[in-house]
């Protein structure tokens, strides 16, 4: 078994009076890619902002690449931070710097470089992403799908152990989609890289998943590796990857069972 | 729409439907329907158009407690959403007041309509609305958390501002000097005209009263001092509340919606010395500078309407401002002008931060800046002349 990577235990958010997670666990270890996956409104992206301390966490712990997050103080963060990556859901670019100072932000506060090796290495990242031709265009002048592929390129520039992506699927056509699942891919194949990811693409979820972790009404309904996981016949990760779902509107009747028109039918 | 007719106190209702002009809705009341068994033909075509009076003629005649009502279908040819809808809300009726809700004769066209639609049977209760206590608590608790967020980014924002400025390589220059441009050279013309203006509107009016006494030579003082001491530094203030204290906003307030902030947060990227402090530092070094430029063309237009309107030559009109002024009036509107200048922009950021959710609340919270940043400066002003000319004397 390789290393322990990110371990959380027991993490509760709350929004006000709505517990938004319940008591979450999770273990993601070195080379592997997880999927978090769950239905809109499960808590899937709050468990993410929970584990990059975006949002307040009432409860838990949460340990990332053997450091307790918690515990650490501003500069120790920035340090442990500096070691990760993260593909926000939209790109999060900076509005005023182009493509190529997005990208060359990162190693311009974390690295020491001589600028033509800066921009060289910004190029190779640009490359990598396929986004080579956009360098100088400001974010606004993108597609969300180049958003999203120079949103990677600036989470890739400081050569992260552990890259995080939110939703990095959502609104691409399938081919950039695809092409992005196989970058993920060969970053773990040949970069070593755990890559954690919040998903709901189903397509995406069966080309890179290793393992997953499904979260629904706060609490972790199932994790482990994919297949395991699959084989153990629990309704909701069956449903999911079935694509359909018997539990949906199950509650509701059809309104000509309401006047007794039909016999209520078993789910459709 | 036909009016609704009655016929012999029974019910007769015809309506056109919206999609076809030519299909009706006629709604007629059996003749062996009674209050304890209501029974009604429907014919035609029950759409959103014909579902309204529908529902209001139904209304009128429901069947007692324990009782049925029966609507006939058989000569119902189509329907809608509006219509199931309204059946629904027939039958929800039913169930509160103690009656049943029959369809009959129910066409195969309809009944696909019926079956498409699901509804909850058991609708959860409505939510209470807080009591005015429960509101109030929540307005005087949320009010608190805010004004400690505001001490912890005033706090934040200044010992950061203070710390980079010695420590070499902190500070973002070149950020720096793009709000300088933003907030100060690119304000120039507009504070400039606005306060010369003022300066020539207070010379004018002061002026009509000054004339009566023969004291005319006194609008130069009147202008100089009421411009260096108050309407410089509060006319510039509000005047860069509305130009850059809303831009801050929006574009702190368009970073946190684009999670620009998160991803900063994630690349260790601090963001009060990348953001936060070169606003402040901009805005506390170019406000004063303003508000010298409004000092000096307040007094040009005090000097223009005193050599044109009061014929007072011009050497005697600078030489009555020049005595006028002391040096407590010019350091006193400059101190004014930086203490407006910190709280501006530190109410745009915190406004910009605090914004939650879509790009709809971007708007909302620069406005909301704006007026804070009006009030601030108004209430700060006040104090501050109490405590420079009361208490200091």
């Amino acid at each position: 078994m390789n290393e322990v990577i990110l371990q959380v235990r027991g993490m509760i958010v709350r929004y006000g009076a709505r517990t938004i997670l319940d008591g979450v666990d999770m273990t993601v270890r070195q080379g592997e890619i997880r999927v978090i996956l769950g239905g809109s409104g499960s808590g899937k992206s709050t468990l993410l902002k929970g584990i990059l301390g975006l949002t307040d966490i009432a409860g838990g712990q949460v340990s990332l690449l053997g450091q307790e997050l918690t515990k650490l103080g501003e500069k120790e963060r920035g340090a442990l931070m500096q070691r990760i990556g993260v593909l926000f859901q939209n790109g999060a670019l900076f509005g005023s710097l182009t493509v190529g100072e997005n990208v060359a932000l990162p190693l311009r506060e974390h690295r020491r470089l001589p600028e033509g090796a800066i921009a060289e290495l910004v190029r190779l990242k640009l490359a990598q992403v396929d986004l080579s031709h956009a360098e100088n265009l400001y974010p606004s002048e993108l597609s969300g799908g180049m958003k999203k592929r120079a949103g990677l390129a600036r989470a890739l520039a400081l050569d992260p152990e552990v890259l995080f992506c939110d939703e990095p699927s959502a609104g691409l056509d399938p081919l950039t989609s695809a092409e992005l699942d196989a970058l993920l891919l060969s970053l773990r194949d040949r970069l070593k890289m755990t890559v954690v990811i919040v998903t709901h693409e189903l397509a995406s979820i069966e080309a890179v998943a290793d393992s997953l972790i499904m979260v629904g009404g706060g609490k972790v309904i199932a994790e482990g590796p994919m297949q395991d996981v699959r084989s153990r016949g629990i309704v909701a990760v069956d449903e999911f990857f079935a694509r359909k779902t018997k539990s949906m509107a199950r509650q509701d009747t059809s309104v000509a069972t309401l006047f007794g028109l039909e016999t209520a039918k078993e789910g459709v | 729409m036909l009016p609704p007719i009655l016929w012999g106190g029974h019910l007769r209702t015809e309506v056109q439907t919206s999609r076809d002009p030519h299909a009706t809705l006629t709604v007629t009341e059996a003749p062996h329907s009674t209050a304890r068994a209501r029974a009604l033909v429907l014919a035609g075509v029950l759409d959103a158009k014909g579902a309204g009076p529908f529902a209001t003629q139904v209304r009128k005649r429901l069947p007692v407690k324990d009782g049925k009502l029966l609507l006939d279908l058989t000569a119902l040819t189509a329907i809608d959403s509006a219509g199931t809808a309204t059946l629904v809300d027939l039958w929800r009726t039913g169930k509160t007041r103690g009656f049943s809700t029959e369809l009959q004769g129910v066409q195969p066209g309809v009944l696909q309509w019926l079956q498409e639609f699901r509804v909850t049977v058991d609708l959860p209760p409505p939510v209470a609305l807080p009591s005015f206590f429960e509101s109030f608590g929540d307005t005087i608790w949320s009010a608190i958390h805010a004004l400690g967020d505001f001490i912890v980014l005033a706090a934040d924002t200044t010992i950061g501002g203070i710390q980079s400025f010695f420590t070499p390589g902190r500070m973002r220059w070149s950020a720096y000097f793009r709000e300088a441009s933003l907030m100060g050279s690119q304000a120039f013309g507009i504070v400039g005209l606005i306060t010369f203006l003022i300066g020539l509107t207070l010379a004018f009016q002061s002026a009509y009263q000054l004339r009566q006494f023969g004291a005319a030579i006194y609008v130069a003082s009147l202008t100089a001092i009421s411009m260096v001491r108050e309407m410089g530094p509060l006319i510039t203030a509000i005047l860069v509340a509305g130009r850059s204290g809303s831009s801050i906003t929006s574009e702190v307030a368009t970073m946190k919606v684009g999670e620009e902030i998160d991803a900063m947060q994630v690349m260790g990227i601090p963001f009060v010395d990348f953001v936060a402090v070169p606003k402040v530092l901009a805005m506390v070094t170019m406000v004063p500078l303003l508000t010298m430029l409004a000092d000096l063309l307040g007094i040009l237009g005090g000097w223009i309407v005193g050599m044109v309107y009061l014929d007072i030559a011009p050497k005697p009109y600078l030489q009555k401002t020049i005595d006028a002024l002391v040096t407590k009036d010019l350091v006193t509107g400059l101190f004014k002008s930086v203490v407006f200048a910190w709280g501006i922009a530190l109410i745009g950021l915190y406004h910009g931060m605090g914004v939650r959710g879509g790009a709809q609340e971007v708007g909302k919270a620069t406005t909301a800046s704006v007026v804070s940043a009006i009030f601030f400066i108004i209430v700060a002003d006040s104090i501050f002349s109490i405590i420079f000319y009361v208490v200091m004397g």
